[in-house]
């Protein structure tokens, strides 16, 4: 347990600084490997038709890997939106009240998402 | 440095002060370094995307659900669809490709600062000037293609 007296106790933030820093990179490094990945077997082969797009999301690998990706744009566009609305809102009511839209629209969009990735 | 009671301090020039800064009487007349542009740049970009993640989503179903729904996903660019046009459609997607490249390319750009120390104030120059000719390149060369030029 963190140490929460004397001259060591915390007495500033939440501390999600450091952790939300980090996240915003692994997840952006997720994803620009996805965008190569992606585009790699788009360009590989024959010309791009239905078969072959919709090929390329049917093996499982790719579908777990663009899961992994969903769950990453959804953390990363958290951090991102948090840091905007923290940044230029400041009645808190309406910071409030962005921050659930944010939460709503990306948990929405992210089950939308997966949605459409697993009934393939 | 002391001065002498006969002469007073030179009296500077009066220099701007931004204390607070105004969107629309300080914004415009405020001259932003090539960092300045790509980092709000990064965020307009992001907030683009947010807003047309179901749109993208969107385009991902109507691409891959069924070959039906394929060729309504091709006729969208081609002939539009419902109310939108299809110009319209594309300048979306136009919209889209620039958000998506200077993100990435500026994000890049972040990581490549944090994993080699290049934080001085030359080199952060340099990049951003990199980031802004990367992406707005690509963003031309894709646009071209998009709006069939090639």
């Amino acid at each position: 347990m963190a140490i929460n007296h004397g001259s060591k106790r915390l007495v500033v933030g939440a501390h999600y600084g450091l952790r939300d820093w980090l996240a915003q990179r692994v997840t952006a490094i997720l994803m620009a490997l996805f965008t190569v990945v992606l585009l790699l077997q788009v360009v590989v082969g024959e010309p791009l038709s239905y078969d072959k797009w919709a090929g390329i999301f049917a093996t499982q690998w790719m579908k777990v890997f663009t899961f992994v990706v969903i769950l990453s744009l959804l953390y990363h566009a958290w951090v991102g939106m948090r840091d905007v609305w923290m940044d230029y809102i400041k009645p808190v009511g309406v910071k409030l009240a962005l921050q659930v839209f944010t939460i709503v629209w990306l948990v929405g969009c992210a089950g939308w998402a997966i949605q459409v990735l697993w009934r393939l | 440095m002391a001065s002498t009671p006969s002469t007073p301090p030179p009296v500077s020039a009066k220099r701007p002060e931004f204390r607070n800064i105004h969107a629309l009487s300080d914004l415009p007349n405020y001259r932003l370094p090539a960092a300045g542009i790509v980092s709000i740049l990064h965020r307009i970009s992001g907030v683009l995307m947010f807003l047309l993640m179901p749109f993208v989503i969107w385009l991902f179903d109507v691409s891959v659900t069924s070959e039906i729904s394929f060729e309504s996903f091709r006729s969208a660019f081609l002939a539009g669809i419902g109310f939108v046009p299809a110009w319209f459609v594309k300048l979306v997607t136009l919209g889209l490709i620039w958000g998506y490249l200077h993100h990435f390319t500026a994000g890049v750009r972040h990581l490549w600062m944090d994993a080699t120390h290049s934080v001085s104030k030359a080199q952060g120059k340099q990049s951003a000037v990199a980031t802004l000719v990367i992406s707005l390149a690509l963003t031309v060369v894709l646009g071209a293609k998009l709006f069939g030029l090639y």
